[in-house]
């Protein structure tokens, strides 16, 4: 008699799960986008094809690594990390969207400053900007745990209203299902 | 006239969508919306986005160099 019991719950457990792994209409389509690099020619687009994504009703991730750490950075985070090395990588690549240099015609920071120029008079978001917004319209911002690891940046160095630090395989899984996935 | 007005003037892309899209959110079905934008790219922009969104858009009209984009929440 248990066992019928519990054999009807299975199945009543089976049924509903059938269901929801049914494609629900009401479901937002995904969009991952990659953000490895801490130029601002990449950071740019990556912060505008989220907003963007956002606005279509899409649900929206954003998972940085590598150089695109330097996006979630606080400017006065300073040479994080413990060892020399990362001190040494924090020095030259200062954190916050309004120290990431262009990856072309950089020439030592004049670059960024004559496109910051031209994006306030005519009238382009910066990415600060669009950072905020993203994070208003619940895009989810993920740091890839193992560089900030290997870079030495802590939990403290990055801006709040992040989501929980990350890795590949979650990365994976939800590319897996996403509509649009990209690698800037 | 329209129930919403969306000022979107003087803004480049991405904005007239992000604006279009939040003004949106906040409407109810049914009701108009328009959105003025001087960036050329929602020419073709707003109408993309209504159309995948759902929404209709009723009317389209330059004036000067705005544009104009009448659309109903779906």
């Amino acid at each position: 008699m248990t066992a019928e019991i519990s054999d009807e719950a299975a199945l009543e457990a089976a049924v509903e799960e059938a269901f929801e792994e049914q494609e629900d209409p009401a479901k937002p389509e995904k969009m991952v986008l990659i953000a490895a690099s801490g130029d601002l020619d990449k950071a740019w687009p990556v912060m505008i094809l989220a907003t963007t994504g956002a606005a279509y009703g899409m649900d929206v991730t954003v998972f940085f690594t590598f150089w695109g750490l330097s996006i979630l950075k606080k400017p006065d985070s300073g040479l994080t990390g413990e060892d020399w090395r990362q001190k040494m990588l924090a020095a030259f690549n200062r954190g916050s969207p309004d120290k990431l240099g262009l990856s072309k015609l950089h020439f030592a920071g004049l670059g960024p400053t004559m496109m910051k120029g031209l994006a306030d008079k005519y009238h382009v978001a910066s990415v600060q900007e669009l950072l905020e917004t993203a994070r208003d319209m619940g895009v989810k911002l993920w740091p890839c745990q193992m560089t900030m690891d290997l870079m030495g940046i802590s939990r403290d160095d990055m801006i709040d209203g992040l989501d929980e630090p990350a890795g590949a395989g979650s990365a994976i899984s939800l590319m897996k299902e996403a509509s649009i996935s990209l690698f800037i | 006239m329209a129930d919403i007005t969306v000022d979107a003037r003087n803004l480049q892309c991405p904005m007239p969508v992000l604006r279009i899209a939040k003004a949106m959110k906040d409407a109810t079905s049914g009701q108009t919306l328009e959105l003025i934008a001087t960036d050329r790219g929602a020419l073709s922009d707003i109408p993309a986005w209504a159309n995948d969104m759902g929404h209709s858009l009723k009317e389209q009209f330059e004036e000067g160099s705005e544009f104009h984009f009448i659309l109903v929440k779906s």
